[in-house]
């Protein structure tokens, strides 16, 4: 039995592992190889040197990553606090409601984010929907509100929310209703429920939620250049620009292996803390 | 514990302004779709279904649904076969590298696809490989077929591994078992992961973005023409796009209820 679960186990996974042994190691290896090249080499054939990784800091690339890193901070700080209710409510509270929720949120998934952007767009400039109904009605107008940080930061809030929700909600439901009840039996306050048995209780969910959306917003692309205008040059668009317009591929793959290092570090050390077993629902 | 009647009625508004904010934008784009003008202004004043009419008879248009479709359908069967059997490697077995595969798996996950997307399409040119809908469906797999992995992998999760050992005690083989047993079990989680990878596929912009070479899919194009020459058919493609996957999910939904509904 053992044994054959041994063999077993290995067989099937060999489809998954020789996918991603194409389509994700190897387009990783090359592009961390292709980081040590000399500037606009198109073959990994000549002597290796480290002046794309100088160019990040000489020619200021640095900051663009700073400016994504604090931008994915921020949206997944403030999407935990929009987040943290409405998990609670899906958990604890809604019952019907929740299929109905979960079922709305997962199926903006489903729609381009692009087009979802773009539909802000068209919500928030100037004769766009909000701006034209409050002008016709109340005779007030709302303009600048598009390109510029903040409307990035709303754009990756609304992008990655489901990354945030979804993952809160099961490690809310993780928190076992007894804990609570005694807790509030003892005479605990709501807000030292929360502090001392909610949150360290939940934070298997808080922790991938976290850093699901941390990573995405980080490497995100799509919301600078549709809602920001480029506004703010985000990191992604450093390493675009580089592997495209700037036909300087060992530039744009030592910018890309910094992103990949950093969320590398950050997912490595969080997927080795999870148990994902129980977080699927294992019986047994 | 028992939420007061104050946080309960709080929590359902907020759970219902979520929603408006989530759908918001699309109404505007359904809005956009149907103005009669060029130049988009709110609050509209004439309503026109003529915008549809052009994208439908558009040769462009039809070209970029014949090449989002094909990329989604390939997908969509190598994610359920990959998935399949990444499934029972997942959940069902007890194998050495159980865990680290588990953990391999949640990578590409986790990955942001544009920069992925850019990786693939350096892999790509160096070995010569010219980008086109063909390296897309690759691209996509690498994102989707993990995705769909962990759909099946939830139904294996709930399943008894005594059916199939009592049919091994019995003398089944393990194709017998497989074909009699695991299958049949896991057969709503491979058809759920389908849809959803279809989904995915058709919807998908940041992989295909770079990976898709000369060829372009829907949400690609509604990229372009969102960036530089705008043009009064983006709305009216959009919601096609949208349209169609509601469409799909619909038959889906109908078709599950007359397949788990007792027959009379």
């Amino acid at each position: 039995m053992e044994r054959l679960d041994k063999k077993l186990g290995t067989i099937t996974s060999l489809p998954m592992i020789l996918l991603l042994a194409v389509g994700f190691l190897a387009p990783l290896v090359v592009v961390a190889v292709f980081s040590i090249m000399p500037p606009k080499v198109f073959s990994i054939m000549n002597v290796p040197d480290f002046s794309a990784y100088a160019d990040f800091f000489q020619q200021g690339y640095y900051k663009s990553l700073l400016w994504s890193v604090a931008m994915a901070f921020i949206s997944t700080f403030i999407l935990f606090l929009i987040c943290w209710p409405l998990a609670f409510g899906m958990a604890k509270v809604f019952g019907k409601f929740t299929l109905v929720l979960t079922i709305a949120v997962a199926m903006t998934l489903i729609v381009s984010e692009n087009i979802r952007l773009f539909g802000w767009v068209l919500t928030l400039m100037k004769g766009g929907l909000i701006d034209g109904y409050l002008r016709t009605w109340l005779g007030l107008r709302l303009e600048g509100v598009l390109y510029n940080g903040t409307i990035i930061v709303f754009g990756l809030i609304y992008v990655y929310f489901p990354f945030m929700l979804f993952p809160l909600a099961q490690g809310i439901a993780m928190i076992p209703e007894d804990a609570r009840q005694a807790a509030e039996d003892l005479g605990a306050s709501p807000f030292r429920i929360l502090w001392e048995i909610d949150l360290p209780l939940a934070s298997p969910g808080i922790v991938v939620g976290s850093l699901l959306s941390f990573v995405l917003a980080a490497g995100a692309l799509a919301e600078s250049k549709l809602l920001g205008g480029q506004a703010i040059i985000v990191f992604t668009d450093e390493v675009e620009t580089a592997f495209t317009y700037g036909q300087n591929w060992p530039l744009g793959s030592a910018l890309a292996m910094i992103l990949i290092l950093i969320i590398g570090i950050l997912a490595f050390f969080t997927i080795s803390k999870i148990d994902l077993d129980s977080m699927m629902g294992r019986r047994r | 514990m028992r939420s007061s009647r104050k946080t309960v009625y709080f929590l359902n508004a907020y759970g219902v302004l979520v929603i408006v904010f989530l759908y918001l934008p699309l109404v505007s784009v359904f809005f956009a779709s149907i103005s009669k003008t060029r130049y988009l202004t709110f609050p509209i004043r004439r309503y026109a279904t003529h915008w549809y009419l052009r994208a439908v008879q558009s040769p462009t248009v039809s070209d970029l649904v014949e090449t989002s479709f094909k990329i989604a359908i390939i997908v969509t069967v190598i994610s359920m076969l990959v998935g399949f059997f990444g499934a029972l490697a997942y959940a069902r077995y007890h194998w050495k590298y159980r865990n680290a595969f588990q953990k391999i798996i949640i990578l590409p996950i986790f990955f942001p696809q544009a920069v992925l997307g850019l990786a693939l399409l350096i892999w790509f040119n160096s070995i010569g490989l010219i980008p086109s809908w063909k390296t897309a469906v690759v691209a996509h797999l690498v994102w989707i077929a993990p995705i769909s992995t962990l759909i099946i992998a939830i139904r294996a999760y709930s399943f008894d591994p005594a059916l199939e050992e009592a049919a091994r005690d019995l003398g089944a083989s393990t194709w017998t078992i497989m074909r009699e047993i695991t299958v049949p079990l896991l057969i709503p989680g491979v058809i759920s992961a389908g849809l959803f990878s279809f989904l995915l596929s058709w919807g998908n912009f940041p992989l295909s973005l770079f990976t898709t070479g000369a060829d372009s899919t829907l949400p690609e194009w509604l990229y372009a023409k969102m960036v530089s020459g705008y043009s009064p058919l983006v709305p009216s493609v959009a919601f096609i796009s949208i349209g169609s996957s509601i469409i799909l999910l619909v038959i889906a939904y109908i078709t599950k209820k007359l397949v788990t509904s007792p027959a009379k």
